[in-house]
């Protein structure tokens, strides 16, 4: 097996955080004697990505992702553990390193607003120290593939959130990068300019088999990009694993939608499962996953089915599942 | 090695411009700032020692009409506001971004502040010419002084730069900074000779001053360049300034160092 893209061991991140109570005694309390309350951020994060892989970081705000990102990406440096990105320590901030990775955070923004986005661009093909013709064709494939050239002239200011976002992803790859961190790249965006960015990333994935660890709280994407995920939650690993296995072993339910002739009363929907949705000649249940046959061979049996399907629940509501679960001791 | 951090300085300092000349009309407003501190110092002084019809500390109305002209020249060119802007640059998250790029952010700043020096020596200028034609000043102009003022100012610009920033980086621990800057600034004005030549300050403090940075940092390229040195103090005021520098850089990597380690990249 090749030599992992990325690697993590036992990561561990602890802030020291002030602490005080509030109120006017409590402040002059606090100017004596300082309390600082540890934080774990990232307990124990252990997991490994394969070059070329594209893996769906996943969890609830405050879970540790964006702090793992940022240990990867060379930010942070960790309090324990053992963390490697193509074979480089990332809080060493090693040139080499730097130049072959990016990190995007979708809620902030490297390029300048008071200047077209060309001229940052070209600020950073000097600071990466591309080649000129590299980067002319890197800015050629960018430009196309996410339809900058109307964008690149005007200061970014001028420019739509959706606009701005795809300007700071162009940015953060003119030097194409190896190994891509995403946290939340799609965040705030409307429907188009979201299914675009992913695309976009597929494209990029694909063209120059970059590695990408992706945070996002849109579903969509994580499905679109991403076979495998890896779930934490509190600082620590819940899952690691196909998206597909999320489903079948944190859901121990099936949704079966059936279209029928004619309606049927709700009392008589409830005997075979937990109505999702009832109307007109729609009914959606909830079944649990070992009874699944027997509810469907049943519905079939005893009401004027037209057409049955049997279906996983939504990703959205599995992850809502594995939080609460989780969160509920 | 050169060459790539030559070719960054240029690019920095041309985007620096693209984006300074956005803020034309807030510049200048700064700038009048600027001028107007060494102005009223001027003014003060001159008219002291001519209501006086004598010297003060050896110099006379003339003399020190050079002096803070010399002075507004020197404190444009070695100031930075950098301590200011740190503590931003941290919550913003600006700092997660120069910290990801493969370059010390310390050349970005340089750039910004050079870049700034450059649009705003259109306006120095004619402040200078215009207070010189309304205060005549006196001075003895030497080649080897002029040109070797011109060196302690550009020294003098390193050595203060890389103090400020040593400063800024105490946004990374603390987010009390401006007290330190207040501080930091107010013993700039008193002991660097920016508020009246060193000459006329009682004899502790102008002792006080000898030791630390700030005098070497404007008095010193003032005096030199106005031809108020003999070589022998020219070369004791280079040679403090190297140690200041050889101080600063030290402390500076190790403040870095600790710094990075330090930062929590909160929020940002």
């Amino acid at each position: 097996m090749s030599q992992p893209a990325i690697y993590l061991e036992q990561l561990q991140k602890t802030y020291l955080v002030p602490e005080r109570d509030a109120g006017v005694v409590a402040a002059a309390k606090s100017l004596v004697r300082r309390k600082q309350r540890a934080i774990k951020a990232v307990d124990g994060v252990s997991f490994t990505v394969a070059p070329g892989e594209v893996v769906g970081f996943l969890g609830p705000n405050g879970a540790g992702k964006t702090t793992t990102l940022k240990m990867l990406a060379g930010l942070l440096h960790p309090t324990a553990g053992v963390g490697r990105v193509l074979d480089y320590e990332p809080w060493q901030r090693k040139r080499d390193f730097l130049r072959a990775i990016t990190l995007v955070m979708g809620q902030r923004n490297q390029l300048n607003w008071d200047i077209p986005a060309s001229d940052s661009f070209e600020l950073n093909r000097v600071i990466y120290r591309v080649p000129l013709a590299d980067y002319q064709q890197t800015l050629h494939e960018l430009t196309e593939l996410l339809d900058l050239s109307p964008l690149l002239s005007k200061p970014v200011r001028n420019l739509s959130l959706g606009e701005r976002m795809k300007c700071e992803i162009a940015a953060a790859l003119l030097h194409r990068p190896r190994v891509l961190f995403l946290d939340e790249p799609t965040i705030g965006l409307d429907v188009t300019a979201q299914r675009r960015i992913r695309e976009f990333i597929r494209e990029y994935n694909a063209r120059h088999n970059a590695t990408i660890l992706l945070t996002s709280h849109y579903m969509a994407d994580v499905e679109a990009l991403c076979l495998r995920v890896v779930v934490i939650h509190h600082g620590r690993l819940l899952f690691d694993g196909p998206l597909a296995d999320l489903v079948t072993r944190f859901s121990p339910h099936k949704t079966i939608a059936v279209d029928l002739e004619r309606p049927i009363a709700s009392a008589e929907a409830a005997r075979f499962g937990e109505v999702i949705s009832q109307s007109d000649s729609r009914l959606l249940v909830r079944v649990p996953k070992q009874e699944t046959p027997k509810v469907a061979s049943r519905l079939l049996a005893e009401l004027p089915v037209n057409d049955l399907t049997i279906e996983d629940p939504p990703i959205e509501e599995v992850i809502e599942q594995v939080f609460a679960q989780e969160s509920t001791p | 090695m050169t060459t790539p951090l030559l070719a960054a300085y240029s690019a920095y300092i041309k985007t620096s411009l693209a984006v300074q000349f956005q803020y034309r009309v807030s510049m200048m407003i700064w700038m009048i700032g600027r001028i107007v501190q060494p102005l009223i110092y001027l003014v003060v002084w001159t008219t002291i020692a001519r209501t006086r019809g004598a010297e003060i500390g050896g110099y006379d109305a003339g003399e020190f009409a050079a002096y803070f002209i010399m002075q507004m020249i020197v404190s444009q060119a070695t100031f930075s506001w950098i301590m200011w802007e740190y503590d931003y640059i941290i919550r913003s998250g600006q700092f997660s971004f120069k910290l990801l790029r493969p370059i010390h952010p310390i050349h970005s700043d340089v750039a910004d502040n050079v870049a700034y020096k450059i649009l705003t020596l259109f306006i120095l200028i004619p402040a200078a010419l215009l207070l010189a034609w309304l205060f005549p000043p006196t001075f003895t102009f030497q080649w080897w002084s002029v040109s070797a003022g011109i060196l302690s100012i550009g020294t003098a610009f390193v050595v203060r730069f890389t103090i400020e920033w040593t400063l800024a980086m105490a946004a990374l621990w603390t987010n009390r900074v401006s007290a330190i800057n207040q501080a930091y600034e107010v013993l700039l004005i008193f002991l660097s000779g920016s508020f009246a030549p060193l000459a006329v300050m009682p004899r502790p403090l102008q002792l006080l001053a000898d030791v630390l940075p700030f005098r070497w940092l404007i008095a010193f390229p003032i005096e030199l360049t106005l031809g108020r040195l003999t070589p022998q103090a020219a070369l004791l005021g280079f040679a403090m300034q190297a140690f200041w520098l050889i101080l600063a850089l030290t402390t500076l990597s190790f403040v870095w160092r600790a710094g990075v380690k330090q930062y929590s990249a909160v929020g940002s």
